[in-house]
């Protein structure tokens, strides 16, 4: 089955603060969206009620991938129905290696008996840390403890290519990277484009869209998409601003939340 | 049985046992003023437990036991411990040595590892300066009980300049509660030699059905620019009580290592001191623990700074389960003239059960000014944001936790310097986590 991915009236809230004020959008394997908008629009968010963040409540809507509703799951069921999120903030893990945990998360998805042999394990993370140009030693190293922004961004691209999710959503994966982090990582987000996946691409900067060509661009400001289009939409962004965009619609303050 | 006497020994039986085992006469006399002063002095006072309350007086009879004609005749409690193709190894069982090889290597550059008794007859020249130098008898009455009763044991010596590659491995059990168990484990190192010693302390399952307490002592001494590695694994059944005290003192920029698992399942008393004598000494001391059950832990570490430009690291971490509880001190102290010494400690506790306490008392008493000192102490429970993060990967709550738990205990099992005590101080985790 072609992936199909669904968010339907998406409403949360944290701290009792609703955030997301209805959010809907369609994402088809093959496809490339991106989500633009200014800090504090509610862009992550989306993204972490998508996963399953504790601290967010979702009130109401539905998420729903291949047929399966997401926001029904634990977060770790939602990872293994094949949603992946490189978040913007990725956590340290004091004492946990980077290669045990990988195994974990691939094991997490095997039946028991059918762990995959150590050899191949190594192999398949050598292989892609060596196109991600990531220094072996990352794979012994704990669990994105010490890691600068950008190695932990390389890290999070490491676990989507090993993982193979379905639905991959980036929040700020380009936050923190150079230009040649930013290529290396676009190359290897560009390599996992296929039919079967859909990207969901968080962004307040043109910047990555030069090298990751999205299918659709959607501007979020006060907790919804208030405007759509195609890579046009990306460009026009880049060159005036959002200005524009606030005018169109009437918004004097795009973000949302905020005191 | 012991009796409930408030000294479980004094002078003349501690004296007869000595010469029945042809103890050297200074030895003899050791013990002799040892378990007299036993009688006049206090258990040890650490902050906030009262370990008075234990059953201390179950200290057990010397107990000869039969020396092993091979390892493998000895118990899988200590076989499954043993370093593949070790050739230096003690073991000893309750009172006594059941098995100890050294290799040949080492015996001809004046390395010597043999069981103390043994060292106090045939190396009184070497172990007659440093026996109870470290920790002094007379400090409390668990110093000069052990004096008096100390069994077996461990002797370390390796000569200037001298690089002992392997881990030197000692396995300690017990396998009869009316047996003394009470080894002293005694290390020097002469300036600029080199050495790693290795011990796991434990009972053999299900064999010690009544109250118990080990009691021990580790002294090291650390020349100048020595370099000492210790690791202790301690297992023992939920009926025992430890008492064990370890204290080195380390010369001009020596440097001592601490890698200890107090991983009993009864009460335990544990206290690591190293005293940076020398200028530009070191120490680094990490200890874990998990606590359960009803069980009762004092865990403390302690350096103190003498020589300037010293250096000390302690880090204690504790898992605290059921209702278990653990009081960590941790206890930096920089002496007047120690100039330019740093001194850092932290404490981490991590709670798993509402009923179990663990507090951590970072302690700073610091008589100089021209030195740097800092500590950290924090109990908490599991970070929530961690295990969403590695759930969001698809890792199970239960394992994600347990990961997040293991890696809180890492630092020490990461340092262990043999695979098998390693793999076993593993299972042991594994065992102590999820039961
Ligand atoms: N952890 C949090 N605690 C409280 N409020 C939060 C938290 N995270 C986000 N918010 C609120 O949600 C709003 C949107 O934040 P976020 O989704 O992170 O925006 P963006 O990713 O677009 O910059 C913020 O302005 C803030 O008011
Ligand atoms: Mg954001």
């Amino acid at each position: 089955m072609a992936t199909q991915f669904v968010i339907d009236g998406l409403k949360a809230a944290i701290e009792g603060k609703e955030i997301l004020k209805g959010i809907n959008l369609e994402i088809k394997g093959g496809e490339i969206h991106a989500i633009m908008g200014p800090n504090g629009t509610g862009k992550s968010t989306l993204a972490s009620a998508l996963m399953g963040h504790p601290k967010y409540e979702v009130t109401e809507g539905t998420a729903v991938l291949n047929g399966e509703d997401l926001l029904e799951m634990a977060v770790d069921e939602r990872a293994r129905a094949g949603l992946f999120l490189a978040m913007q903030y990725p956590s340290e893990i004091p004492g946990v290696t980077n290669s045990d945990f990988l195994r974990s998360a691939i094991n997490a998805r095997r039946e028991e008996g059918s762990e995959i042999s150590l050899i191949k394990f190594i192999r398949q993370m050598e292989g892609k840390m060596k196109e991600l140009e990531m220094n072996p030693e990352f794979a012994h190293r704990y669990l994105n403890e010490g890691f600068s922004g950008g190695e932990k961004k390389r890290n999070e691209i490491l676990q989507m290519t090993l993982l193979d999710p379905k639905i991959v959503v980036l929040d700020e994966i380009d936050s923190g990277l150079d230009i040649d982090a930013l290529k290396i990582v676009s190359n290897g987000v560009n390599a996992m484009r296929s039919e079967d996946r859909g990207f969901l691409i968080i962004t307040h900067y043109q910047r990555l869209l030069n090298y990751i060509t999205p299918d659709f661009v959607h501007v979020m400001m006060q907790g919804r998409i208030v405007k759509s289009g195609g890579p046009e939409l990306a460009q026009r962004l880049e060159n005036e601003g959002y200005d524009w965009v606030k005018e169109e619609l009437g918004i004097v303050d795009e973000t949302v939340g905020q005191a | 049985m012991s009796t409930q006497l408030s000294t479980p020994t004094d002078r003349q039986s501690a004296e007869a046992l000595a010469r029945s085992k042809g103890e050297p006469q200074w030895l003899v006399d050791l013990r002799g003023e040892a378990a007299e002063l036993a009688g006049t002095l206090e258990w040890p006072k650490p902050e906030k437990i009262r370990i008075d309350r234990w059953n201390l007086t179950a200290v057990g009879n010397y107990e000869q036991g039969q020396a092993a004609a091979s390892v493998g005749e000895l118990p899988s409690v200590v076989t499954e411990l043993v370093a593949e193709g070790t050739e230096s190894l003690i073991v000893q069982q309750n009172s006594t040595i059941a098995w100890k090889q050294v290799s040949a290597e080492l015996a001809a550059k004046g390395v010597i590892f043999t069981d103390l008794e043994t060292a106090c007859k045939e190396h009184a020249d070497l172990v007659q300066p440093y026996l109870f130098k470290a920790i002094d008898k007379g400090d409390n009455k668990l110093t000069a009980l052990h004096a008096a009763l100390w069994n077996g044991g461990v002797f370390v010596y390796v000569p200037r300049n001298v690089e002992v590659e392997l881990p030197l491995q000692a396995i300690l059990y017990n396998n009869k509660s009316e047996a003394a168990f009470a080894p002293h484990i005694l290390i020097v190192a002469e300036s600029n030699s080199k050495v790693t010693y290795v011990d796991y302390v434990v009972s053999e399952p299900g064999t010690t059905t009544e109250p118990f307490v080990h009691h021990s002592v580790v002294e090291v001494f650390v020349k100048s620019g020595a370099h000492v590695r210790f690791g202790s694994i301690h297992h023992m059944a939920d009926n025992g009580v430890d008492l064990t005290l370890r204290r080195s003192i380390i010369e001009n920029d020596g440097r001592m290592e601490w890698v200890i698992g107090d991983l009993n399942d009864g009460n335990t008393l544990s206290d690591t001191t190293s005293h940076l004598k020398g200028n530009g000494s070191n120490s680094d001391a990490k200890v874990i623990t998990i606590g359960q059950n009803d069980q009762k832990m004092s865990l403390t570490t302690q350096a103190v700074h003498f020589g300037r430009s010293s250096e000390s690291d302690m880090v204690t971490r504790a898992v605290m389960k059921d209702s278990a509880t653990a009081i960590i001190n941790g206890i930096t102290k920089i002496e007047k003239g120690a100039t330019k010494a740093n001194g850092v400690q932290t404490e981490k506790v991590l709670m798993l059960s509402p009923k179990a306490r663990g507090d951590a008392n970072p302690i700073l008493l610091i008589d100089e000014d021209d030195v740097k000192a800092g500590h950290a102490a924090s109990v908490g429970q599991v970070n929530p944001e961690q295990v969403y993060y590695l759930m969001s990967r698809g890792i199970t709550k239960q394992d994600a936790e347990r990961l997040i738990i293991y890696g809180f205990l890492a630092p020490v099992v990461s340092e262990i310097p043999i695979d098998a005590v390693r793999e076993q101080l593993q299972r042991l985790l594994e065992r102590k986590l999820e039961g």
